[in-house]
This record gives C-alpha cells, structure tokens and sequence, in this order.
C-alpha cells in the first residue's frame, strides 16, 4: 500500500463487501455459539425471520412508507424554503449579516428538544414530526448553502461583469450554476441527517413508522424486530445515498471531470 | 482619434501603516485601432490599471473617460482577458462564447451563428461542445478570448493573458492574438511582463516605473504590419527590445532595493496572481550585479 495511492475498481467493490461479510460472521459466531443470549442480541436467521413476519403479517411496508413521507415531505419543505434563503444571504452580504447570527445560533439547537413543544404546539399528528426533521434540517441547510454560493470564484465574477451581466443575471447565470453541485451535495448529506431525526419523532407519540416499531419491540424485547428496523433504515439511507450521488453525476458532469 | 482618456488616475490601498500608493496619478491617452502593451516589474501597478480601466476597480483620484464618458463600472463596451482560466465550468465552449450574447437578448440562432464565427477565428472549430476542464490551457485561453471578441467590446483588455502558459503555446497565441487584430484593428490594451511578447504585439510600449507605478516610458513601435514571429530577431525589433530592457530593468532593481529597505514588500494587493519579474527565456540572459 502507497498513501493516496488509487485502488482497482473491482478490488474496492470487494473490499468494501469483504467487511460487511465480516460484521455478519462476527455477529453469528457471537450469536450462534450462545456467546451472547438471546435476549440481547439475536442472530441473523432469526432476525430475517422476524422480518418476513414483520412484513407479511404486520403490514411493515406500512410504517416504512410512514416514516420515508416523513423523512422526505420533511426535508423537501425544509429545501424549498433553505434555497431561496441561503441563495440570498450568500449573494447579499447585508442579508447575510442580518440572519446568519441567528441561524449559527439555532443550527445548535437539538430538534429532538423540540419535541415534547412540537407536541405541545401541533400535537401528535403528522404536522409534529415533519416539523421535527424541518428544524433539524433547515438551519444547517440555509447555512451551508449561504457559504456555498458565497464561495463563488470571484474571478468568474469578474468575467461575468465584463461580458455586461446584470446583478440580478449574475445571481442567476453564475453564482447559483456555479454553486449548484455543492448544493447537491450538502442536500444529500443534510438528508441523511433527517434519517436521524425521524425516527427520534417516532420514538414518541407515533402510531406509525419504523421508529414506531421499534419502540414497541422494545416492549417485548424483541431485539431481532429492533435490529431488522435498524438495518432497513441503514439500507434505504444507502439506496437513496446511492440515487443522490447518480444524480449529481448525471446534472453536474462538468464538476466530476476533475475528480 | 481618442477612445480611451486616463485623468491623473492614482490608486491607494488601505494598509495596517495607513495606506500604499499603488499607482501614482497617471496620464494616458489610447487612440481607436491602438495596441498597447504595458511593461513594468511586479508590484508596479499595471494590472491595477487595467481593472480601473475595465472598471473592476476604482481610482482613489481621478478618472478614466470612454468616448469621452466616465467610467464608474465594469460594462460589455470593455472585454477582458484574465491571467487565470475565467471560462465557466459548467458551460461548454459554445455556451461559454454566446454568454455575453444572451445577455443582450440576441436570438439563440444568432447567438450561435456569431459564437461559431468566433471559435473558428481561434481555431477552436470542432470543440464547441466540450468542457473548459477537458481543454488545455492554451485552449482556454483561446476560448476566453473568443467569448471576449464576441461581444463586439469597444476596447479589449488583456492582464497577462499568456503568462500561465508555456513559451511555445504563448508564441502561437501572440501570432493568433496580433493575426486577429490585424484582421479587425480593435483597440487592446495588454499588459505583460515579457519584453519580448510587449514588442511583438505592440503598437505602443508603455513601460511603467517601479511601485508606486507611473508611465516612465511610452514607446511607438514601428515595425511594419503584418508581423511574422522572424521579425523578433530583425535588428530593429532587436535594438527596440535593448531600449527597453534597460528601461524595465532599472526599475526592477528599484523594485528590489526599494524592498529590501523596508525589509519585504507590504504586500503586492495589485498583482496577486503574476509571478516575478522575469523576461521569458527568449531574451539574452542579463548580467547580475
């Protein structure tokens, strides 16, 4: 091994499913043996089983399609409101003195704190958790999008006014196109932050969800349940993970041709 | 007939001891079909010249007048041709080429029709749909200067645009440059610190003195038109070259000394991205005292 060095795409495919292989024959030899009881940890087969049931018998698609409305109605309101407001504070200085202290400031606050106000002020229905992934997410959105466009290469400012465009053209000609890939970027890792926040939502006062589940299965200590949730979470952050880098390759091919 | 007027231009930049005085109040007239190259060692102010001119920047006193109108900021009559690789990334060349055009609400096709005309003036054909970063320096270059042309600037201005390059692709882009202005005769303004490219591409050398920056020297350049790259080794353009680089090179020691006695430039706030002061290999070595 070189530092930095590339790897072979085929080895890198390999390797990374080389640990995954590993985590699983870990976890069975430490179930399978009876190492750990059952009560604790249960093993692969029996939380694949538990899985099957919990999806042909206890309408798990349900919750799952719940908390993925949720995750996303939640954070797509919170972009649709982060765009126009990061867009602005990067490009207007002004604007940015006057909200980005306060911004810093809530960015800090735990949205999960929120929710016993949330319930407080929306009650327990849907209103309450997609206002819990809006307040995770917004903040941090409006943030990292004003730094993005505030980023622009002056330089290519510059360029523009001296080919005669106007302030407003600017904005949108240059400093939006030019930021738009780090924008994709920043919303692909600010989702995967709302995944967290979710199921936090759905600990408390659901009906509804993979959160929802687990909390029951808590109840009755049913830790294959929990760990099949768990995973389907990972596996739908993965996927969606995955559809986010595609389609920022797809929009963006001039950004990847350096890399 | 005059299109461009310099005022007793002068530049400060606020400094922690007070301010520099970046450019010294300065006088300059440039006729219409004028190509001047501004000389000078680095530090010396003549970039932040030309972004006065090009309104980028503004003079601490002064003015600059454009068919007799003031300058107060940056507009399509002044095209710009930056040292560093200005093309948009996310546009193709095509694109990046019709930019300007858009601007002015000029119908699509039109747009095209114009762009095209200027990618093959810069033997750029056959790459209208490629990306600035899949495209060699000299290309970009090349590219940036035809997205300048196209917008049919009243004045194009040029800061350093070849010193990124290697002296091979910069002697090709000199010939493509002087081949273009010959064919159109637009006004240029182009600064420089290669003796060689100055007088090579001038009508006029304006060599500017050691910071804070004045014209010490403003030099016609009589060689005929048009002008082959063998021309850089006739006697004329020779001795021509000898004046200046004894007329740039007392600057730069200027420059030095000046430097040393303050124990290190405060900064050159004007030339961020120039290298120092060098002649370009082409030019006989100089002797160092």
């Amino acid at each position: 091994m070189k530092p930095l060095k590339a790897v072979e795409p085929w080895l890198r495919v390999c390797l990374g499913v080389a640990f995954f292989v590993l985590f699983v024959a870990v976890w069975s030899a430490v179930t399978f043996s009876g190492w750990v009881p059952k009560i604790f940890l249960a093993d692969p087969l029996q939380m694949l089983r538990s899985g099957w049931v919990l999806l042909t018998e206890m309408d798990f698609g349900h919750d799952i399609a719940m908390t993925l409305w949720r995750v996303v109605g939640g954070f797509l309101l919170a972009t649709l409101l982060a765009l126009p407001l990061g867009v602005l504070m990067g490009a207007y200085k002004p604007v940015e003195a006057f909200f980005e202290p306060f911004v810093s400031f809530a960015r800090y606050l735990p949205a999960s704190a929120f929710i016993p106000l949330l319930i407080l002020w929306v009650g327990i229905g849907e209103a309450q958790k997609l206002a819990v992934i809006f307040i995770g997410s917004f903040f941090q959105l409006v943030l990292m999008i004003a730094v993005a466009v505030g980023n622009t290469r002056r330089d290519l400012v510059e360029a523009a006014y001296t080919l005669g465009v106007s302030d407003t053209n600017l904005i949108r000609r240059v400093l939006i196109p030019g930021s738009a890939p780090e924008i994709a970027e920043i919303l692909r890792m600010v989702l995967g932050w709302a995944w967290t926040y979710v199921i936090v939502a759905e600990l408390i006062g659901a009906s509804s969800g993979i959160g929802h589940m687990i909390t029951d299965s808590q109840a009755l200590l049913a830790t294959d349940q929990i760990i099949f949730g768990i995973i389907v979470i990972g596996l739908i952050g993965l996927v969606s993970d995955l559809l986010f880098k595609w389609a920022n390759r797809r929009c963006f091919p001039w950004a990847q041709l350096s890399r | 007939m005059k299109i461009l007027q310099l005022r007793r231009v002068e530049r400060r930049f606020a400094s922690a001891s007070g301010s520099t005085l970046a450019l010294r109040a300065t006088n300059l007239d440039v006729a219409e079909n004028d190509f001047i190259t501004i000389l000078g060692p680095s530090g010396c102010g003549k970039s932040t010249l030309l972004r006065i001119v090009a309104g980028l920047d503004s003079p601490s006193a002064g003015e600059v007048l454009l068919d007799n109108q003031r300058i107060n900021g940056p507009g399509a009559d002044r095209g710009m041709v930056f040292q560093s690789y200005t093309l948009f990334p996310w546009l193709n060349v095509l694109d990046n080429v019709c930019f300007g055009l858009r601007e002015r609400g000029m119908a699509l096709a039109e747009q095209h029709e114009t762009a095209r005309g200027f990618i093959r003036k810069v033997g750029l054909r056959g790459f209208e749909k490629h990306y600035p970063k899949q495209l060699s320096g000299g290309m970009q270059q090349r590219t940036a200067l035809a997205r300048a042309l196209a917008n049919e600037p009243r004045m194009l201005l040029m800061d350093e645009p070849f010193g990124a390059l290697d002296h091979q692709t910069r002697e090709l882009m000199q010939e493509l440059l002087l081949g273009i202005w010959e064919a159109e005769r637009k006004t240029v303004l182009f600064v420089t610190h290669d003796i060689d490219e100055a007088v090579f591409m001038g009508s006029r050398v304006v060599v500017m003195s050691a910071r804070p920056g004045r014209i010490l020297l403003d030099r016609k350049v009589d060689l005929p038109h048009p002008r082959h790259y063998a021309i850089k080794t006739s006697p004329a353009f020779i001795a021509l070259k000898a004046e200046l680089t004894e007329a740039v090179r007392g600057e730069v020691l200027a420059a030095q000394r000046a430097s040393e006695g303050l124990g290190g430039p405060e900064s050159s706030t004007d030339e961020v991205n120039s290298s120092s002061f060098d002649e370009g290999p082409a030019t006989e070595p100089q002797q160092r005292r």
